[in-house]
């Protein structure tokens, strides 16, 4: 959900970044992206090469790291994958509690020597 | 309207799925890139709205006002519900509002004639209130200390489970001709909120809506959910609603 808005953030992001290391330009952007984040990964790509255009981010690879959902069962203990938000348990049929998956950041940015 | 868009591109995570058969997902792709320096950065995509409603709930904590975020779909009842719970609290309690609209000054109007303190926000085209939006209402509003602070969010039942305002909790509000499944359909906005009031429940003969088994789906996607059963309208359950309220500002 609104891609282009994170896109944006994430121009801006790797810019102030980028500028603070005193680089000219982005080649690669290394973000971590949960599979129950709600973000779409390729609806993303497609607007930070928009977002991108004309900044020191333009042409930059965009490199994602997709984070399984996984949780723990509140009543057995045991961490299982998570598909949804509400996935029972394989044990003991109990609601996991999500532990990982819905991570949305910028780990790290490759820029020019 | 929201701003994403992947036309002609295949949604990697999205799921195509017909009742009685299996899912079909499309998949994604990558490249490579050639060496370069690289600076960690490790910085969350909405760092900057999660700061400045960081910036916003100390603001309203060291003032000990208590900031409640109302959300729901549209339709829930939101602004009767507050027109109600500000005409029983009738003084004794301060309260304010920050409304969240679209367009029009509409709901910001009805709670001007209870008498309270409130200010509307326009997003315009936004779906959602962000934490800029609710900072700058706050400078106009000025709200005073030790007191309740409503934001009556956009009504939409996705993005504003992703924005942080500042508040002290999320409030989520489901009428009870909105369909008992509704919290497995959207459970991100359930596992967000602290409270859920069920309302219209003067409705209940007219419907087949049961109470408790809505209340199991939302268990399922956060089990430590306060539950209100509750019509605005007619009254019944607002004690119990508002007992909540005089607790939680006495804690605040």
């Amino acid at each position: 959900m609104h891609e282009m808005s994170l896109a944006l953030s994430i121009v801006e992001l790797v810019v102030t970044e980028a500028k603070a290391a005193g680089a000219r330009q982005v080649d690669r952007i290394e973000l971590e992206v949960g599979t129950l984040s709600g973000v779409l990964v390729d609806s993303l790509r497609f607007c930070f090469e928009a977002a991108a255009r004309e900044t020191m981010a333009a042409g930059a690879e965009l490199a994602v790291q997709e984070i399984a959902a996984s949780g723990r069962c509140p009543a057995c203990g045991e961490e299982s994958p998570m598909a949804g938000l509400i996935t029972d348990c394989p044990g003991c049929g109990q609601y996991l509690l999500l532990e990982k998956g819905r991570e949305l950041r910028v780990v790290s940015i490759t820029v020019d020597e | 309207m929201c701003d994403s868009c992947g036309c002609g591109h295949d949604h990697h995570g999205v799921i195509i799925a017909v009742p009685g058969r299996s899912s079909v997902a499309s998949g994604a792709h990558d490249h490579h890139h050639g060496p370069g320096r690289t600076l960690r950065v490790e910085q969350d995509v909405l760092a900057k709205n999660n700061h400045l409603a960081a910036h916003n709930r100390e603001w309203l904590t060291a003032r000990k006002i208590l900031a409640l975020n109302l959300v729901s779909s549209p339709g829930s009842g939101k602004t009767t519900l507050l027109e109600q719970t500000i005409r029983r609290l009738s003084g004794t309690l301060p309260v304010a509002v920050i409304e969240g609209d679209q367009q029009t000054l509409l709901d910001a109007e009805r709670i001007d004639a209870t008498g309270a303190p409130v200010v509307q926000v326009n997003t315009g085209a936004g779906c959602h209130l962000d934490a800029d939006m609710v900072h700058r209402a706050l400078h106009t509003l000025a709200p005073p200390d030790h007191s309740l602070l409503f934001i009556e969010n956009v009504g939409n039942l996705v993005c504003p489970a992703m924005f942080d305002l500042g508040e002290a909790a999320k409030v989520v509000i489901i009428s009870v001709t909105e369909g008992e499944d509704k919290p497995l359909k959207y459970p991100a906005m359930f596992a967000a909120a602290t409270l859920c009031l069920i309302n219209k429940t003067d409705l209940l003969p007219h419907l087949d809506f049961s109470v408790a088994r809505c209340m199991e789906y939302a268990r399922r996607a956060n089990p430590d959910l306060t539950f209100f059963t509750l019509s605005a309208r007619t009254g019944d359950g607002m004690d119990e609603w508002l007992t909540w309220l005089n607790d939680a500002l006495r804690a605040a």
